[in-house]
């Protein structure tokens, strides 16, 4: 909103990338690439080989290891930054299954509308409601090979209905304007009217869920590798928690060697939702916590600004309607 | 009572679903391992265990129609099967030991997280923008907190370096289970530092989405006459926004009440807590499948009745569901 008097000609690289303003995606942005960086370059600043075991066993963080060692003198450090690979691969690839599954769901039942949508959003909200960890153990215990692909399956068939429920929702709501109508009438074809008038216009939507499906896929994966259930010769912060756990890291008071892991999960998490919350405030204004909305009124009349509110509050989502009408207000 | 009756009948429709796809998942999953077991217990369980086993998991050699009618049969029976970790009790015992204990955690500690974290939220969305918005960064690094890396570190702390809580278990090794205080005092500190773990990560969920709804439900007209007409502050944030902002929260507590109980699963695993996560977590290492799907059975239809109690209260605050629309 904050671009609009710029000429739209005139709109410099910066400004035209101006969800990046918003310190909470950029904040976000930031945290998640630092964890992308770390698991691409992960194997040259390891230093150590995270499963070669060594004679100084339980040793407190310090030069020599960062972040000491495991009781078979395992370098914390070294399983970390190798770890990250694997979590975020399981994370995000599980999370893109997931929201396809969702946008094709959501799509189909918002667009098609009847008996097909009524049976589909039955089916997402026994999704929702059936507890996911159970499920998850349940299938992966049945799992002859507990391997990354087919923990990424559990996760993904568990993870995707959230994604679809709002999908529906904006659906929905956009399959009635009148540029569906139009297309329509044009004769495109139903692919081509999902795909290319409507799906377009659920970018930030779809990203939103994309981000709440890894931080569920994380805390998903890391919980079964916790219990076993995941590729335990695999280093991932899940499965370092779970060594951690069964070699009685705590007894020992080796808090260097679980903390870490943990706390990375929770960081990569934290940007993920600084990330969504971002966004959140580009499709729903109202949200931003800086700026009382009576200060805001400055200059425009009560009317008009609640004619503004309400079309943000049937739909807060179509942020390019409001703002478009809101440069208009501001040229005249 | 028209929503009512329809919620309740979609609860329904899930619990089905629910029973039908732990009916079908031994049955579709590659390789039967429980065959494998019953064969491992020959000559130690009578046929008729070994017969209703077969009917829970898909060994007889039945059509797939009249082994899930004999499916049904032996569930409303309640016999979910004989336990092979803790041969020879039935599934049905163990987890009906086992269920008090997480339903006393989970529900105090729910209820708890849900009014603290409410009742913060209302403050924080009244105050936007003021320096409470410094709750919203640290809410959401609560948010995505593993559950069971929290129990960790709090035991560590609390258990390991200042010796204030037990390291684990429901009770102490002396007390005798039952009504007596003994009991119940020890079993009360045993849960202190579950009960913190499950309330600090799963407050903040509930904070974030009360303070949204606080920051829509504060801009509309009828606050804003309130406002006008020199209600106070505190009559307006709690008797005007926030019995509206509320209802959404409540609406959504379906979906948050399955990631609380999936989350208390794992913090009962870390404190060794005689509960149902437990149990589960047990049945796990063993292999032990009838064990694993009774208590994915039985946490399901728990986390549909607690739904079922929230829908309920969501009835009698949100008029607009009384009135049959």
């Amino acid at each position: 909103m904050e671009n609009v008097t710029t000429p739209r000609r005139r709109r410099s690289l910066w400004s035209r990338l101006s969800w990046l303003h918003s310190w909470k995606i950029s904040t976000g942005l930031g945290i998640v690439g630092f964890f992308v960086l770390m698991a691409i370059f992960g194997p040259l600043i390891a230093r150590y080989n995270p499963s070669a075991t060594g004679n100084a066993m339980i040793v407190a963080p310090s030069g020599a290891h960062w972040l000491g060692t495991t009781q078979s003198g395992q370098d914390v450090f070294a399983q970390l930054v190798i770890g990250s690979r694997p979590t975020l691969i399981v994370a995000f690839v599980s999370a893109t299954v997931a929201t396809i599954v969702s946008v094709a769901v959501g799509l189909a039942g918002g667009y098609l509308g009847g008996v097909s949508d009524e049976l589909l959003s039955v089916l997402s909200n026994i999704f929702l409601v059936i507890p996911a960890l159970p499920l998850v153990i349940v299938l992966a215990g049945y799992l002859p090979n507990k391997g990354d692909i087919s923990v990424m399956l559990v996760i993904a068939l568990t993870g995707w209905a959230w994604g679809a429920r709002v999908i529906r929702a904006q659906t929905l709501s956009i399959r009635r304007r009148d540029f569906i109508e139009a297309a329509r009438a044009v004769g495109e074809s139903t692919p081509r009217i999902l795909f290319w008038e409507i799906l377009p216009n659920e970018t930030a939507i779809v990203t939103a869920s994309f981000l709440f499906t890894v931080i569920f896929a994380v805390l998903t994966a890391a919980g079964l590798a916790f219990l076993g259930l995941a590729n335990v010769s695999e280093w991932s912060w899940g499965t370092m928690l779970y060594w951690a756990q069964n070699d009685s890291a705590l007894q020992s008071g080796a808090w260097w060697w679980f903390v870490p892991p943990g706390l990375c999960i929770a960081l990569l998490g934290t940007g993920l939702s600084m990330m969504n919350f971002g966004f959140d405030e580009i499709m729903n204004p109202r949200l931003r916590s800086t700026g009382r909305p009576k200060t805001k009124r400055k200059g425009r009349s009560p009317v008009v600004l609640a004619e503004l509110t309400r079309a943000n509050a049937s739909d807060g989502t179509e942020f390019t309607t409001v703002r478009t009408a809101t440069s208009e207000l501001d040229g005249s | 009572m028209r929503y009512l009756a329809r919620r309740i009948g979609f609860y329904m429709l899930t619990a089905w679903a629910a029973i039908t796809l732990n009916f079908l998942i031994p049955r579709f999953m590659p390789g039967n391992p429980v065959e494998l077991l019953i064969s491992h217990f020959k000559g130690r369980m009578s046929p008729a265990a070994v017969k209703s086993l077969g009917a829970l998991f898909g060994i007889s050699h039945q059509g797939m129609l009249s082994q899930y009618a004999s499916y049904w049969s032996n569930l409303f029976h309640g016999n979910l099967g004989i336990s092979f970790t803790y041969f020879p009790s039935s599934v049905t015992s163990i987890v009906l030991a086992a269920l008090p204990w997480t339903l006393v955690l989970v529900g105090v500690a729910t209820i708890i997280s849900f009014v603290l974290g409410t009742v913060a939220g209302v403050v924080v969305g009244a105050r936007r923008g003021s320096w409470l918005d410094i709750t919203l960064p640290i809410s959401t690094f609560f948010s995505a907190i593993p559950y069971f890396w929290f129990a960790l570190v709090i035991l560590y702390f609390l258990a390991v370096v200042v010796n204030w809580f037990p390291l684990s278990g429901g009770y102490g090794a002396v007390d005798v289970i039952g009504w007596n205080w003994p009991f119940l005092l020890s079993a009360a500190y045993h849960s202190v530092l579950p009960a913190i773990t499950i309330i600090v990560t799963s407050i903040a969920g509930w904070l974030l989405g009360m303070r949204n709804m606080m920051v829509v439900t504060l801009d509309e007209d009828y606050i804003i006459l309130a406002e006008a007409k020199g209600l106070s502050k505190a009559r307006i944030n709690f008797l005007y926004a926030a019995r509206n902002a509320i209802l959404p929260s409540l609406a959504s507590f379906a979906l948050s009440l399955g990631f609380v109980v999936s989350g208390a699963i794992l913090v009962e695993i870390v404190f060794s807590y005689p509960g149902i996560g437990y149990v589960l977590f047990a049945a796990v290492n063993n292999d032990d499948y009838p064990l694993m799907q009774g208590v994915f059975l039985i946490i399901t239809l728990a986390v549909l009745l607690a739904n079922i109690v929230a829908d309920v209260f969501y009835v009698l605050l949100d008029p607009r569901t009384r009135q049959g629309a």
